[in-house]
């Protein structure tokens, strides 16, 4: 197993009026080349929960084991488990600073220590998986579109070159557009390198989209752990946590409540889309044969 | 009167290079005509660097036209001495609630703006109370601003706008950041304002559901608008949209696939009870 968390609670402000549990004894097993979606309304305790997978976040009580090590044991290297385990955080693109693209997403592998050959060809390779054409290479990271930002600073996370990248909610702000592209890019680099991806994020339509598991984390505890298809058919309790499903999930229970014998666990639109067609005709021949027979 | 009105509207960013010199020019917005009605609700599209903001800062002076003109409420905003005035009639909320918060409690923070008009005490806590009533808050006054989540964030900044007793509220992405619950919450604060207070509300998003409870939506590209209608008549336009690096609400895409395949259900679906209903009548 690539990372196993047993038991895990954190605590914020132990010992103080404002004492909050923001983790309640979660146990999860994450395996290679996983896509996983991470959903929760704000609060809910998921970005308690990542931080904690590189290290970031000491367990107030429970183990997290990488490779099946214990990260928090003495003498456990947490400094190299952060480029294994690559986090990118909400906005990354604020944490730009270099003069230039490709000094920036450098930054990364310099600090481990590589050559300046090594450094320049991580990131030219890290920018090339994200979709960066060369001729920006050069250009001031704050010249870029909101998007270009944002894939660049993926880049920088991905020069580390990480088994694992978690991503938390990488899309906000991005047009539809922006949005699909990124990722695209990612769901090519899980299924081209093998990363593992955790992604973290309030688009339901996406996770429907993308993830092959989906972590619903409610109120400290993990409430659902399964695939998207399989979650989405709670969107009742879902609602009641904040969340919602995708509006697809919605057209497809009230059709079926109104008599059409569509499938209520399809996903996407063209799922729905054939569901819907196939309803209908079907509906159609059941009619035309009930015609028939008051006519014999 | 229209509360919003543009004329041959250009903005230009000017760049400058290593050597301070300035070869480029950047034209984030041009020749935009528009005119918005007192009391609509209003939404405007386009992707990242399409302009949208830009367009959004003339609204409350932020930025000043660098060609033709901007009327809010009948005053040109390039008028320096109006300034005031036209941020006090055109308020604003930017996506990221924690960049506009400052006080360390919520009313406090809410009292920001009436204060610094120089109101007599009692007329600002009268305002704060009232803004943060209408967006639902009242209940949280007491509390720190840090200990709320992103859609009571956002509706307290709301509030603060709403405090100023504005015409007309710019929202330039606000629930970018939020989750389900939290996009519910500040949609539902901008239409009861707009319906119950009759403020205008002029709605950024990338979210097109949103887009939905829209009087009317401009779409923008290349610093132009290059669409505009009803949420029916613009979400009908499917393929343009998408070629615009946009999208429509996934019921409207939905119909649109099902009319593709032969069936007979109308143009501009938008909502998923429209579609379920069209469906149903199918004999």
């Amino acid at each position: 197993m690539l990372i196993e968390i047993q038991d895990l609670c954190y605590t914020y402000g132990e010992g103080t009026v404002y004492e909050v549990m923001a983790l309640d004894h979660v146990n999860l097993k994450i395996g290679e080349g996983e896509f996983i979606g991470v959903i929760g309304h704000t609060g809910s305790g998921k970005s308690t929960l990542i931080q904690h997978l590189n290290g970031l976040i000491k367990p107030t009580s429970g183990r997290i084991l990488f490779e099946g090590k214990d990260i928090w044991e003495e003498g456990y290297d947490r400094r190299s488990l952060r480029t294994h385990v690559g986090l990118v955080f909400q906005y990354p693109e604020n944490q730009l600073f270099e003069t230039d693209v490709l000094t920036d997403v450098m930054f990364g592998p310099k600090n481990e220590g590589l050559t300046k050959e090594e450094c320049e060809q991580r990131a030219k390779m890290a920018l090339r998986q994200v979709g960066i054409s060369e001729d920006l290479y050069k250009v001031s990271p704050f010249e870029l579109s909101g998007g270009q930002k944002r894939r660049v600073a993926v880049a920088g996370v991905l020069a580390m070159d990480p088994e694992v990248l978690i991503l938390d909610e990488p899309t906000a702000g991005l047009d539809p557009g922006g949005r699909n592209e990124l990722l695209n890019q990612i769901k090519y680099l899980r299924d081209k390198r093998g990363i593992t991806v955790i992604l973290v994020s309030h688009s339901m339509e996406d996770m429907a989209v993308y993830a092959n598991r989906l972590i619903v984390v409610h109120e400290g505890k993990i409430a659902y752990d399964d695939t998207p298809r399989n979650v989405f058919t709670h969107h009742r309790e879902l609602e009641k946590m904040g969340l919602s499903a995708p509006q697809i999930t919605y057209v497809m229970h009230d059709l079926k409540a109104r008599g059409l014998e569509v499938d209520t666990r399809a996903l996407t639109v063209n799922e729905a889309a054939r569901s819907i067609l196939m309803a209908l005709s079907l509906r159609k021949s059941m009619k035309t044969a009930e015609a028939q027979e008051k006519q014999d | 009167m229209p509360i919003i009105r543009a004329e041959k509207l250009g903005f230009n960013y000017v760049q400058y290079n290593d050597e301070n010199e300035a070869p480029e020019t950047i034209k984030a917005i041009r020749d935009i005509d528009l005119s918005i009605e007192k009391g609509s609700f209003v939404a405007i599209l386009g992707h990242n660097g399409s302009g949208k903001s830009t367009l959004a800062k003339q609204m409350n002076a932020l930025l000043m036209p660098t060609s033709g003109t901007m009327w809010v409420d009948g005053i040109d905003t390039a008028g320096e001495d109006e300034l005031w005035k036209v941020r006090q009639k055109a308020g604003m909320v930017f996506q990221n609630p924690d960049n506009q918060i400052i006080g360390t409690v919520v009313d406090e923070d809410v009292a920001f703006g009436p204060e610094n008009l120089g109101m007599p005490t009692d007329d600002i806590w009268t305002r704060v109370d009232d803004a943060l009533s209408k967006v639902g808050m009242l209940g949280f006054r007491d509390r720190s601003p840090n200990r709320l989540s992103g859609g009571q964030k956002q509706r307290v900044a709301i509030a603060g706008v709403v405090a100023m007793h504005p015409e007309c509220i710019v929202l330039d992405e606000p629930t970018a950041m939020l989750d389900p619950n939290g996009r519910r919450e500040v949609l539902e604060v901008a239409r009861e304002l707009n319906r119950k207070e009759g403020v205008t509300v002029i709605l950024i998003t990338h979210y097109m559901e949103e887009v939905i409870y829209a009087d009317h939506v401009y779409v923008m590209d290349l610093g132009k608008i290059v669409m505009e209608g009803t949420p029916r008549e613009v979400f009908s336009r499917v393929d343009e949209l998408k070629a615009l690096k946009l999208t429509v609400p996934q019921v409207t895409e939905l119909a649109y696939e099902l009319k593709k395949a032969g069936v007979k259900i109308p143009d501009g679906i938008i909502t998923p009870e429209e579609l379920v209903e069209a469906l149903c009548a199918i004999r």
